[in-house]
Parts: structure tokens; C-alpha cells; sequence
């Protein structure tokens, strides 16, 4: 079992925590001048998104978590399962919908995510900071009403629900930052 | 183009200048008082039993001597000093830390420490507060180990039962907290204390439990705590002074119970100071000594929070 000593302690770091992988937010080093040292650090449960606050005594180890981060390429969804594949060794990886969580309302395939695997099993999926999909559905845009800064729901090809300005037609195709889920423009060709 | 830029120091000007005006401040400060500047060897063949504290050591080529310690604090040649009768004496030093590295801390840091004859730690708490006041920081609150604990964690720390403390620990964030009374009580103090100092807050802690007395002299009417006090400025950890235990006999105890600690830990053990110990034989005078952190003091007064902003040159770029 690989373990990391306190004095590895880092941010990015992957831990065991409670039966859960975690990754390393930060790590402070607490010590009186004549006592015990201490780690005090916040880790982000990988599973759950949660962060949480430990404390180890300096020098303690704890168990490493086998958690690497993959660019894959989304493939396709078969109604259950999402399927990835690594670039360099054609691997495919299929990620539940639990894995997928957010990212899979901004992909509809091609598009290069971060695949985080656990045990060579994703466990989360980020989708590309940006997006550019086709809207699917709006209302009727309005002519001329480019200052006003109105909006309106616009359903995109991927089922995404995202505001859109009043000038915004159907079928146009919009760049979406998906940290935010915010419409950032009309796409460039 | 990065590698050509890392020569410079970390610190502007500003930096620069408050870290002169502190030294110069505290020379005139010591002078004003009669306190002779010292100026002791960093490097010791004898090595500290702290089982807490690390020490830096200096590999040498010749042969019977394999390595050197680098000092951890100039205490023991300090009071060499005192037992051959130099009187009230001060030195601004670097001293040298293994394995402490954080905001606060720093494998390597100037140390300001002083002693004076006669003094017990009360006298000398006057004493800080007198600099604090030339330094215009300000006036400390005073509160007992003993009085700080109850009222913040709600525990009495002399009493407390240990399987009480290591669930009070497990609750804090602690979960694989020991049944290590020190521990638990260090591990409460600064996360359930100091971490929750205010922003602007200056306090001395004084009477600290028996088993953190160090160099310190126990109290003759409760041997449960020590003459001992900490001075915290902004809930960091600035200053810690004694009155100084003289008694050759308990100091040598204190040593061997350490270094027992230390071996149960796999720890190295270095060897014990003999000539520190001989110079308490022949007779340290009774006096009380402080030591405080220079950088500490530094980010205080010019609100910085990491300890690497207040150096010219940090391991990093050194």
C-alpha cells in the first residue's frame, strides 16, 4: 500500500480520507516552538465534491489514493453508461452518471475532457472550459435589439438550458463557458 | 528568462528598512538597559533533547568529529556565559530548525533572546511589554494557561481526563488523536485557541502545565505549572520565556526523560551538553530569559502573513 509521509503534503496531492479518494487543497504546517507539529489540511472528497479539514500529527502517513488525471475523448452514450477513450492507448473507460454529473449536459461527442480515475475507474468527468453548441429551441429573436441586454431561455442540442440575448435566433451555434453555464458569444466560424 | 531573475531579493524596500529599524531599535533598547550584546558560536558538538524540535547538522570532514549541530536557539551558551558571570546579556541570532516549514516557519530564523539576573518570568513580562510599547504594538492581555483553556475549550487542562481531551481532539479535526496528554493539549491549544485569536489580539499566556516546562523553573507552590510564558500577537506565536531553571541535578532529569522520549520515537539522539550541564553545577545565577521570534515580529508590523515576505532571500531563491 503506498503512503505518503506528512512532510509530502501538497496541494494536487490524492489521499485515502475515510474510505474516499481526496485530493489536497492545502496544508498547513502548525507548531508551537516547544510542542507537537502539526499538518492541518483541507481536502476535497473526489467523490462527493466535499471539502473537508483533517489534522495529522507531523510525521504520520496516510494512504495513498490511485487517482489520475486523463485528457479522454467522449465517445458516445448508450442511455446508461458515458464512454471515453485515452488518445495515446485507444483505452476506453465508461463513466456512470454520477461520474458525468455536470459535464454531460455540454458534450455531445469529440469534445476532450478531463477524466479523473480512481482504480483505473472514472470518477469524475470535467467537460472543455468552453463549448460550442447549436441551440435546438428558443423563441423567435428580435430584430434590432442588440443594446438592451433582455434575455431568454435557449435550449441547446445537447438538452442544456442556457440564456441567450433577445437577438439570438434558432439554430444559431453559441460558445458556453461551462464553469459557469453562461452563454460567452455567437461561435466564430 | 526566470533563472536570471531569482538573484534578486524577495523583499522591497520597505522590508528593508523596517528590519534595520527593529535591530537598531532593539540594540538601543538593550543598551538604554545595560544589557551586554553576546554574540555565540552557531555551531555545537552537543546536540538539544527537545523531542520536539529538530536540529540542522553540519557534516564535517575530519575525522572523530562526524557532524556538527547547528543551534537551535543560543540558550546554552547564553547561559554558560551567565554562569561565568557576565551579567544581563542579549543576542540578536539565526538559529536553525529542521523540518519546520510553513507560513510561519522557516528552516532558518533570526532569534532575539535576552536574560536577567535576578528577574523571575513576571519581571520579565514587564520587560516585553516595555519593548512592545517602544515598538508601538500593543499592550498585552494576560491570561493563564489554565484560565484561557477553561474558558475557551472548556476543559480544565491540569485535570482533564485524557480519554475527555482525545475526544475534544477527534471533534476538531483530529481524528487519529493519541492518548498522549502533551499532544492533546498542544493540539487543542492551537486549533481550538490560537486559531482563534483575534486579528488584532496581543496576549501572554503565562503558567504553563509542568510537562511543557523545558528550561523552566517549576512554581514552588503548585508544581503542576511552570514559570513560563508565551506572547502571541495576532494569535501568532511570537515570544517564550522562563524563569530559568537553575538547579543542575532536575535539568539533567529533564534532559534524560527527553531523550527517552526521543529514542522511543526512533528520534536521533544527540549527545547531551555537558558543559551546559557543568556550568549549572557551578552555578547559574537565578535569573529569567525570553526568546523571540525577529521575522514573527516583522510580519506583524508590516501585515504580511507568510514568513518568506519579511526575508531577503528564502530557501526558495538561496
Amino acid at each position: 500500500m503506498a503512503t505518503y509521509n506528512t512532510n509530502e503534503f501538497k496541494s494536487g496531492l490524492k489521499v485515502m480520507m475515510d474510505g474516499d479518494p481526496c485530493s489536497i487543497i492545502e496544508n498547513e504546517f502548525v507548531k508551537p516552538g516547544k510542542g507537537q507539529a502539526f499538518n492541518r489540511v483541507k481536502l476535497r472528497n473526489l467523490k462527493t465534491g466535499r471539502v473537508l479539514e483533517k489534522t495529522f500529527k507531523s510525521g504520520e502517513s496516510i494512504e495513498a489514493a490511485d487517482v489520475m488525471e486523463l485528457e479522454m475523448q467522449y465517445l458516445y452514450n448508450d442511455g446508461e453508461m458515458w464512454f471515453f477513450m485515452d488518445p495515446t492507448s485507444f483505452e476506453q473507460y465508461s463513466a456512470d452518471e454520477k461520474a458525468v454529473a455536470d459535464a454531460k449536459q455540454w458534450i455531445k461527442g469529440e469534445e476532450n475532457c478531463v477524466v479523473t480515475l480512481w482504480n483505473n475507474a472514472p470518477l469524475a468527468v470535467a467537460a472543455p472550459n468552453f463549448v460550442i453548441l447549436e441551440i435546438a429551441e428558443t423563441d423567435p429573436g428580435v430584430r434590432g435589439d442588440t443594446a438592451q441586454g433582455g434575455s431568454k431561455p435557449a435550449t441547446l442540442e445537447t438538452g442544456a438550458v442556457v440564456k441567450v440575448p433577445l437577438f439570438i435566433e434558432n439554430g444559431e451555434s453559441l460558445k458556453i463557458d461551462t464553469r459557469t453555464g453562461e452563454y460567452v458569444g455567437r461561435a466564430k466560424d | 528568462m526566470k533563472s536570471k531573475q531569482t538573484w534578486r531579493p524577495v523583499t522591497d524596500r520597505v522590508v528593508t528598512k523596517q528590519r534595520a529599524n527593529l535591530f537598531s531599535q532593539i540594540r538601543a533598547f538593550m543598551q538604554a538597559r545595560e544589557i551586554i550584546e553576546v554574540d555565540t558560536p552557531v555551531l555545537s558538538r552537543y546536540g538539544i533533547s527537545d523531542p520536539f524540535i529538530e536540529q540542522i547538522r553540519a557534516e564535517l570532514k575530519q575525522d572523530h568529529l562526524s557532524s556538527l549541530y547547528l543551534h537551535t536557539s543560543p540558550e546554552y551558551c547564553m547561559k554558560r556565559l551567565l554562569a561565568a558571570g557576565i551579567g544581563d546579556c542579549y543576542q540578536i541570532a539565526h538559529v536553525f530548525r529542521d523540518e519546520e516549514k510553513g507560513k510561519q516557519h522557516t528552516l532558518e530564523f533570526a532569534m532575539l533572546e535576552w536574560y536577567r539576573l535576578g528577574y523571575n518570568y513576571l519581571d520579565l513580562i514587564n520587560e516585553v511589554e516595555d519593548l512592545l510599547l517602544l515598538l508601538k504594538l500593543p499592550k498585552p492581555e494576560r491570561q493563564s494557561y489554565q484560565n484561557i483553556f477553561e474558558t475557551t475549550v472548556g476543559i480544565d487542562p491540569m485535570t482533564a481526563k485524557i480519554g475527555d481531551m482525545q475526544t475534544l481532539c477527534k471533534e476538531s479535526g483530529w481524528s487519529t488523536a493519541t492518548t498522549d496528554r502533551h499532544d492533546c493539549l498542544d493540539f487543542l491549544f492551537s486549533h481550538r485557541i490560537v486559531d482563534h485569536l483575534a486579528n488584532d489580539s496581543c496576549l501572554i499566556v503565562y503558567d504553563y502545565p509542568a510537562c511543557m516546562a523545558s528550561l523552566a523553573k517549576l512554581n514552588e507552590d503548585n508544581k503542576n505549572v511552570c514559570e513560563r510564558f508565551e506572547l502571541f500577537i495576532n494569535g501568532i506565536e511570537i515570544a517564550n520565556g522562563f524563569t530559568e531553571l537553575v538547579n543542575a541535578d532536575e535539568q539533567r532529569q529533564r534532559f534524560i526523560d527527553e531523550l527517552e522520549k526521543r529514542k522511543l520515537q526512533d528520534k536521533h539522539i544527540p549527545p547531551m551538553d555537558d558543559l551546559f550541564l557543568n556550568a549549572l553545577e557551578s552555578g547559574l545565577p537565578e535569573c529569567a530569559g525570553v526568546a523571540l521570534g525577529l521575522d514573527r515580529l516583522l510580519m506583524i508590523m508590516l501585515n504580511k502573513t507568510h514568513i518568506n515576505e519579511v526575508n531577503y532571500f528564502t530557501l526558495d531563491n538561496n
